[in-house]
């Protein structure tokens, strides 16, 4: 699965890098938002389902190279990691429901 | 690569914005040469775990890179207040982080646990109120 097939069947709001998402494969998930622990337990190409939307986000998705920032419950997303987002091609997605929901539906789709 | 490179770096201990620049040039330095991707990835942690520590505790510092064909050797080095009880430090859980950085998601316990995970050798030497010097290895592997 790809990131545009998770963003079109989730029907996820784009906020950044959404042109990398068809060549970006997703091939697991994980939760978490205490972002040591996520750095040191999330693999290559997971979809990274978190509220942390600051600009060490964005550098804890790069050093562990997942395949998506997925923020939930519309959790926000500042402008310094907007653009630290950018200049590393990260994609960041969001949603409004629950990072239970979110993982229930991408279990099911890998 | 015939001869080391060596690479220096100041660590603003006021903006946490910035922290993980280092980390993230010594990654795409370590890319260039053509470091194994594992390697790469544990050293890029390790530093950027080190970065964060620098920034939260010690207000800034500096940072020595020498990458060899077979290692690279970080050396962080501060002058904040020393860590007190490195055993307690080096436990998972255990933080010292106050209030407004676990709000950043930082603060978890798990610094010094993961540069140890990430590093094959790590050694730090501390003195209360003078500060702290650490070395990281990590092999080409």
């Amino acid at each position: 699965m790809n990131v545009k097939n998770l963003i079109d069947a989730l029907e996820l709001e784009v906020i950044c890098g959404g042109e990398f998402a068809e060549q970006r494969q997703i091939s697991g998930g994980y939760c978490g938002d205490l972002l040591s622990w996520v750095m040191s337990k999330a693999k290559e190409g997971d979809c990274w389902l978190t509220v942390m939307g600051n600009v060490n986000s964005v550098g804890v998705a790069v050093l562990a190279d997942v395949a998506c920032i997925l923020l939930t419950e519309n959790a926000a997303f500042d402008e310094d990691a907007l653009a630290r987002a950018k200049q590393n091609n990260v994609i960041v997605l969001r949603s409004s429901k629950d990072a239970f929901t979110l993982s229930a539906e991408i279990a099911k789709m890998l | 690569m015939s001869q080391a490179i060596k690479l220096h770096y100041d660590v603003d201990g006021t903006d946490f914005t910035r922290a993980g620049e280092a980390s993230g040039k010594i990654k795409k330095t370590l890319k260039d040469i053509g470091f194994p991707p594992e390697s790469i990835r544990n050293t890029a942690i390790a530093v950027y775990e080190a970065e964060i520590n620098l920034v939260i505790h010690a207000g800034g510092g500096e940072i020595d890179v020498e990458i060899t064909p077979e290692y690279i050797e970080i050396v962080l080095t501060d002058h904040g207040p020393g860590i007190e009880n490195v055993e307690l430090a080096m436990q998972e859980g255990y933080s010292t982080a106050p209030a407004q950085v676990r709000a950043l998601g930082f603060g978890a316990g798990m610094g010094l646990p993961n540069i140890k995970k990430y590093s094959d050798e790590m050694k730090i030497d501390t003195e209360l109120g003078k500060g702290t010097v650490m070395t990281l290895k990590i092999f080409a592997k």
